[in-house]
This record gives C-alpha cells, structure tokens and sequence, in this order.
C-alpha cells in the first residue's frame, strides 16, 4: 500500500475513534442543556434549539446536591491524603530495601487486587456497625484509604525506583537521617509522581459506589455516587436532572485526568513492567 | 550492628501502617466472607445464622439464574477483553509516532478511564434508550434500520449491549499501557532491522511484539480479573435486567447482598469465583509459559 494511502486510513481511523469516545460525553452535556420539552421529542436535537440551566436549578432543588458534593470531596481528599502518608512510608521501604518476607509483602499487595472484593463487603459492613460507624463518613475514609493502599505503594514504589540512592545516601552523609533526607532531598524530586498517585487516588474515592450505598442511609451524609444511585430509583425518567447530575459528578475527575494523565501513565507502566 | 538494628526499626515502622490497616479491613473481612460461603447467614434472619457446609454451593449450581450468570461471565470477558484489546492495540501502534495535537488528541480519548462504571452505564442507559436514545435514532437514520431496538429490554440484545459498553470503557487502559510499553521499545532494535531491510510487518513480529509481549501478558491476565470482577457497568445499565439475562457471576453476588441481604450465598458466589480466578490464572500462565509474570 502506498504511504499516502496507509496515513489517509489512520487519520480516518483516528477520526472514528474520537467521535465515539467523545460523543457519548457530548450527548450527556446536551441532554443536560435542553429543556425538559426538548429532550423528550422527536426528531432528537443533535444541537440543541435553546440552552436552558434549569435541569442544574432542578438538580439543586429536588435534591441537596450541593451538600453531596462536599461530602464527597472532604471523603475523596482526606482518604487520599492519608493514603499518600501511608503509602509513601511503605512504598519506599519497599524500593531501597531487601528484607525477609519483601516479596511476599509485594505479593500479598498484588493478591488484594485481585480478589472479588465484594466477598469483603458484607465483613465489613458488620466490622464498621461493631466500631459503631455505619452512618458515618469515617467509614468511608477508612474503607477508601485501606482499599488504595496496596495500589498507591506499587505506583509510588515505581517512582521511587527512578530516585538514584546515592541522593538519599549523600544527603546521609551530610549528616541526615534517613526519614529527613527522605522528607527534604527525596519528596521533592518525587513531588510529580506523588501528586500524580494523588489524584489517581482521588478519582478512585470520587467514583467508589458499592460501599457508600451500604455504609450511609443518612441524607446529609451521603456522597454523590449514592445520590445518583438513589435518583435513579427515584427519578428514572427525569433524564434532564439524571444528566446534569452526571455531568456535575464527571466534572473533577475529568480535569485532573487530564492534567494527570502523563504522570499516571509514567507510574503505571513502572508498575507493570518491574511490579 | 546497630546501624543495622536501627535499619529493622525504620523498616517496620514504616511498613506497620499499611500492613496494619490491610490485616484489619482487607484480610481479616475477606476470611470472614469466605466462612460465610458456608454458613446460612441471612441479614434479615441473623438468629439463625449456621454453618451449613456445602448447601450454599449445592442451592447455586441448582439455580439457573447463576449459571446463566456463569456463561454471561464468559461471555463478558471474552468478548470486552478482546475488543478492548485490539482497538487499544490499533491505536497505540498509531499514536506512537510523534503528531501535532497528539497530546490533546489522547486527552480527549482517554478520559473514558476517570468516569466511574457506573455512570458510564448511566450514560449508556440513556443512549441505548428504545423510544429516546440516540443509538436507535442514529441506525434509523443512517437506514440501518427501520424499527426501534430494545437493547436493553429485548434479552437477545441485552448481554451484546452492556458488552459494548464494557469495550467503550476499557479501550483506554490498553492504549495507555500498551502505548507507555511501544515507546519503551529502544530506537537502535529498530535500527539493526532496518539495515537487516527488514518491512514493517517483519519489524513488527520480530522487534515490537517480543519486546512489548509482556506487557500484553501482564495487561490482558490483570483486565480480564478486573473485567470478571467489576460489575459496576451493569449495575448502573440494566442492573442484571431484564430478568436477570444479564448478570454476570460479580452483579449476582451484589444482587445478593443489596437487595436479598444473603451474605451466605453472595459469598459462595464469590468463593466460586476464586476458585475459577485461580484456574485461569494457572492456564493462562501456562499456555504464556511465563511464570514470571506471578513473580512480583
């Protein structure tokens, strides 16, 4: 095949791709935009006669959305924020040392990722009603920050791989512990790489569903996923709020992944070459 | 001597955290759960909780709507696995050649991956709509068909339907990875093959796919467990619906745990399911012949 040819079917290819990733976005955004007569008549608009914000007004007003979306950032950011303590700690034990039981500590990481997490769920919500917090939002701190773990310390420990030692052992030299040259020399080499693993973190907490729905009944308490959960058993044909609902839960995740996006693909590919 | 003792301190302080919180919510819950696989052990009946061996076992082999559950899951996985692989293989190959816009291009494509599934089955629900959707409006017009298709309410098109949505969803991960593996591969392999004149097809088979083939191994072994175990998607698209066609083995336990609160046969469920996790990680390590891959 000529190369002219060979790049006109690429660049096609690419074309057909784009449209249907993004157009099922594109549809949601214009759903939400319509009003109500519009999105429920024929012939469907692909651009919509007239822009509304009412099914955002109505969001607000039949449901109290905007103490969901607190909820869900001060879950998302805390647990994320504990997560990267926790796991940066752990994660560069595990890149500068060999010890006894270092691989099976790895493995026992890798095997949690693996297993049907559901068989955990119904312990667990037994476990938070013993420690006295189902209906609360600590339960989801804890849940998120113990489910990311395993994951941030591969990530982390992948970027970690990439710090030469003889930065920390300099700095040790010069009279350093390991915890302060690993807080003042390594951390802000690493800073890229841990705010990356951040926001994966995150979009992780942002998105969980399965456990908010069994842990929080409580209408202040509860998190956007749940909310729309509970729309859809409620409002199932109010498809002007379900959208933008969907639109407004959509919006953080998909700018921090864009702007992530480099970095997590960075920390990834570490992860799965060298584990 | 106690450089070294200090060294044993700082290692475990550091791990003790982690490895802490993972006995206490991870591990402990999870045996737990697996004890219940044998137990009748009922949320609204909690008195009567028992140990009945195998019954749980025995009452879901016997119900259709978990072996249906079974073939569905063969079926989801086979079928997004391999869709989801070879487009994202496709696109890799062609966006790891430097372009202008590429950047913004990937952004663009690859954002599906920070949606939670179960908005995308939202989203979905709402295209695959039979009066309103766009997918029925958009075949009509391009006179593909002339009456509306229910997708997700007519069973023989259901299971096809949430199938692509899956596909849509996972397409991203493989280009991610495989695109990050393509461009670990070093430019001087390239080189030798060119003076060797080989094609492009030759530089395929013999550089590129051995140098990013475990990377495909490691991908493909890991979606497809992920895959067999998110039921996320369905459950926001038809919620195993219409009259359970399309639960797949993971939305059938949660099914069993949200709505019938029957922990003891949503955990035989998930016992099942380790158990053929554990079957085809060991065929598939042994049809790759790479035992490395486990070696983390």
């Amino acid at each position: 095949m000529k190369p002219r040819i060979l790049t006109g079917l690429k660049v096609l290819y690419l074309a057909l791709h784009f449209v249907i990733m993004v157009f099922p976005l594109y549809w949601i955004v214009i759903t939400s935009l319509k009003p109500q007569k519009d999105i429920f008549s024929f012939p469907l608009q692909y651009w919509p006669k007239q822009f509304t914000l009412d099914n955002y007004i109505q969001i607000f007003k039949i449901s109290k959305f905007h103490i969901y979306i607190f909820n869900s950032l001060l879950v998302a950011v805390l647990a994320a924020a504990i997560v990267i303590f926790i796991a940066t700690l752990s994660a560069y034990v595990m890149a500068r040392f060999q010890f006894r039981g270092h691989k099976q500590i790895m493995m026992a990481f890798f095997v949690t990722q693996m297993l049907p997490g559901f068989i955990a769920l119904a312990p667990l919500y037994l476990l938070m009603a013993d420690l006295d917090l189902i209906n609360s939002r600590m339960s989801l701190i804890i849940c998120y920050t113990v489910m990311l773990i395993p994951f941030s310390t591969i990530m982390l420990r992948g970027f970690f791989q990439r710090v030469p030692s003889s930065l920390e052992e300099a700095a040790m030299i010069d009279g350093c512990s390991r915890l302060t040259a690993l807080l003042r020399v390594i951390i802000p080499v690493m800073l890229p790489g841990i705010a990356s693993t951040f926001i994966f973190a995150f979009v992780q907490n942002w998105n969980e569903l399965f456990m908010a729905v069994m842990f929080i009944d409580d209408e202040a308490l509860k998190t956007l996923p749940v909310a729309m959960n509970s729309f859809v058993m409620k409002f199932d044909v109010d498809w002007g709020a379900m959208s933008a609902g969907t639109v407004l839960s959509v919006i953080p995740t998909v700018v921090l992944f864009a702007f992530a996006q480099r970095f997590i693909v960075e920390g990834l590919t570490q992860g799965a070459e060298k584990g | 001597m106690i450089a070294l003792r200090k060294q044993r301190t700082y290692i475990l302080l550091s791990l003790l955290p982690a490895l802490v919180l993972l006995l206490i919510f991870t591990f402990y819950p999870f045996l737990q759960g697996v004890v219940m696989a044998f137990q009748n052990y009922v949320l609204f009946d909690l008195t009567n909780v028992r140990f009945i061996g195998f019954q749980n076992f025995v009452t879901a082999f016997q119900d259709a709507k978990f072996l249906k559950a079974m073939t569905n899951s063969a079926y989801w996985v086979f079928f997004s696995l391999t869709f989801q692989f070879l487009i994202g293989l496709s696109l890799a190959l062609i966006l790891r050649k430097p372009f202008k816009g590429r950047g913004v291009y990937q952004g663009f494509i690859f954002y599906s991956w920070a949606l939670s599934g179960f908005l995308i089955g939202l989203i979905w629900k709402w295209m695959f709509n039979s009066q309103m959707g766009v997918i029925n409006d958009l075949l009509m017009r391009i006179g593909l068909i002339d009456t509306r298709i229910g997708f997700l309410s007519d069973p023989d098109w259901a299971m096809s339907s949430v199938i692509i949505a899956n596909v849509w969803y996972g397409i991203a991960f493989f280009a991610i990875m495989l695109l990050a593996a393509l461009q670990s591969v070093p430019a001087d392999l390239y080189e030798a093959a060119d003076m060797d004149g080989a094609g492009s097809i030759r530089k395929f088979v013999n550089v590129t796919f051995p140098f990013i083939l475990p990377t495909i191994i490691a991908t493909t072994l890991l979606r497809a467990i992920w895959i067999f175990n998110d039921p996320t998607i369905i459950y926001g698209l038809t919620n195993g619906g219409p009259a359970g066609t399309t639960h797949i083995l993971s939305s059938l336990m949660l099914d069993k745990i949200i709505y019938g609160g029957d922990y003891g046969m949503a955990s035989a469920i998930g016992v099942t399911m380790i158990g053929i996790l554990i079957l085809y990680t060991i065929f598939y390590l042994f049809v790759t012949k790479s035992e490395k891959v486990g070696d983390f």
